[in-house]
């Protein structure tokens, strides 16, 4: 890919940061409340005007799905990073072949689509599964037969590609310096990784571990399309049932946009609790 | 079992009807169509977009604003789907009004305008920071001269900002090229659908979806070089860093 160059303000414009929320002050303008009053009349319009009733008999399974989407994300993102750390350090002091290994595994999972790559899992490897017998026998074939497995599979990749390629980058970021100090102060290697390279890169990384991780929430609904029952699949059965085109879409983008807006002040707030010196 | 090499059926790739080869690549074409004019739409309404929340007054702003934080906040996917069916619902709603009557909207065309949307929220926020990063000395400079704010942005802002904008620019051609898979959700018969069409034919699904991927990283990778390429360019007389 072509970032090579340091992480700056146009490469990160994808993702929803903390940086865009707006503050409960800018909301006091004369136009804003203009705006707002318009925006509240549409939200009334949709509300009133447009058909609400099956929602009170699908709110169960909306819930359910919410959940569905929620596990799906925070598994996939807690496994991916945990990839995405020897990734991203085999990239910048590997011996030459794990180098050329990770940067492999890096680019081909960032230049295929996450949708071809979840369904050559599924439907490629979930055909090829049922073929070895030593595969039907072990333990884990009741896994392999369900879908959700190879949803979280291709998830954990592709986030591991993603945020693997921003931890090189931020192993690489760590002074050379503060590397130098640790060794003259004794410390193994280990200890050096543990106590000062690996938290320093994760502080680098932390802006973009939002935007990755608002990235990844923007991603789940693809599962919906190896059956895995998530909230938009819980929203298609709605349209398939209902024979309603927009209601539910609004509502499900409604509920992303919810999402996407708790993730981001979380984040927010545990960036804030990590003490910074300086800045 | 047998080798790999026999055990796979290549025959199934060849370029002739009774492969699939000749298929695949259509449909490869057909993904580079949507993801030229996408990108190529989001471009014109990412000018646009960028000019209304650097520009534009309060109102303008604002409604710039919330564009761009709904496109970034809810997934391709949804978006896709919405826009899918709304664009070709109020099209023919008003093309209803006028009298023309129902129209049958091509695919093409509806997957380019939902690319095109997408796109154009994140293009407008690359061109934002980039048209910021342009020393404000030299906008002034040009105003100074007495240029029209429409000749300054032609001759100054637009060539200015362009080194700054091209690494977002062109990390977002990557995501227009990765997007066009998902129009395969909506029936869209680019290069996904037609090999998920492929490998349930035939049952070859693992052959079919790396042949794919290969495609795709062949995409990738030219679009790569020729990116580096324009990057050199554009960046020619700047100081390298690191």
């Amino acid at each position: 890919m072509t970032d090579t160059t340091p992480p700056d303000v146009t490469t990160h414009a994808m993702a929803f940061t903390p940086e865009d929320l707006p503050t409960l002050r800018s909301f006091f303008k004369p136009h804003r409340i203009v705006l707002l009053l318009i925006a509240a009349a549409l939200i009334f319009c949709i509300v009133w005007f447009m058909r609400w009733d099956w929602l009170p008999q699908y709110l169960p399974r909306l819930g359910h799905g919410i959940l569905i989407t929620l596990a799906m994300l925070f598994s996939t993102a807690i496994l991916g990073f945990l990839l995405a750390v020897p990734l991203g350090l085999v990239q910048v002091t590997g011996p030459w072949p794990l180098k050329a290994l990770a940067k492999g595994f890096c680019t081909v999972i960032r230049g295929t689509p996450l949708l071809l790559q979840l369904w050559l899992l599924y439907y490629g490897l979930g055909s090829l599964f049922p073929q070895f017998p030593a595969i039907r026998q072990s333990f884990l074939w009741p896994y392999l037969r369900e879908s959700w497995p190879y949803g979280v599979a291709a998830l954990t990749i592709s986030f591991a590609a993603y945020e693997g390629e921003v931890m090189r980058g931020a192993f690489a970021g760590v002074p050379a310096g503060e590397i130098e100090a640790a060794r003259a102060y004794g410390m193994n290697r280990w200890t050096l990784f543990r106590r000062i390279w690996l938290p320093r890169a994760i502080h680098r990384a932390l802006p973009t571990l939002t935007g990755e991780t608002v990235l990844q929430l923007k991603s789940t609904p693809l599962v919906a399309t190896i059956t895995v029952i998530d909230v938009y699949s819980v929203i298609s059965k709605v349209r398939q049932d209902t024979f309603i085109t927009y209601e539910p879409l609004l509502l499900l983008a409604m509920i992303y946009m919810c999402l996407t807006g708790i993730l981001v002040i979380t984040f927010r707030y545990l960036e804030n609790r990590i003490p910074t010196r300086g800045a | 079992m047998a080798d790999p090499v026999s055990f796979i059926n290549w025959s199934l790739l060849a370029l002739e009807p009774p492969g699939w080869g000749g298929v695949l690549l259509r449909g490869l074409l057909n993904s580079i169509e949507i993801a030229i004019g996408g990108y190529t739409f989001g471009l014109v309404l990412g000018i646009g977009g960028a000019c209304g929340k650097l520009y534009g007054g309060p109102i303008t702003r604002d409604l710039m604003e919330c564009y761009t934080t709904i496109v970034r906040a809810v997934p391709e996917l949804v978006l896709i789907l919405l826009l899918y069916y709304a664009g070709t619902d109020a099209l023919n709603y008003v093309l209803a009004l006028v009298g023309i009557g129902q129209v049958d909207i091509s695919g093409l065309v509806a997957g380019i305008f939902v690319i095109g949307v997408v796109q154009g929220a994140y293009t407008t926020e690359v061109l934002r920071g980039a048209i910021k990063a342009v020393p404000a000395g030299q906008i002034e400079a040009a105003r100074a001269y007495g240029m029209s704010p429409y000749k300054v942005m032609t001759r100054v802002t637009l060539p200015a900002m362009l080194p700054y904008a091209i690494p977002g620019l062109s990390n977002l051609w990557l995501i227009a090229t990765k997007d066009t898979a998902l129009l395969a959700v909506v029936g869209f018969s680019e290069l996904t659908l037609v090999t998920r069409q492929a490998a349930g034919t035939t049952k070859a699904y693992l052959l079919f979806y790396c042949a794919a991927g290969v495609l795709y990283l062949a995409l990738t990778l030219v679009s790569d070089f020729l990116i580096r390429i324009i990057e050199r360019r554009a960046r020619r007389g700047f100081v390298e860093q690191s």
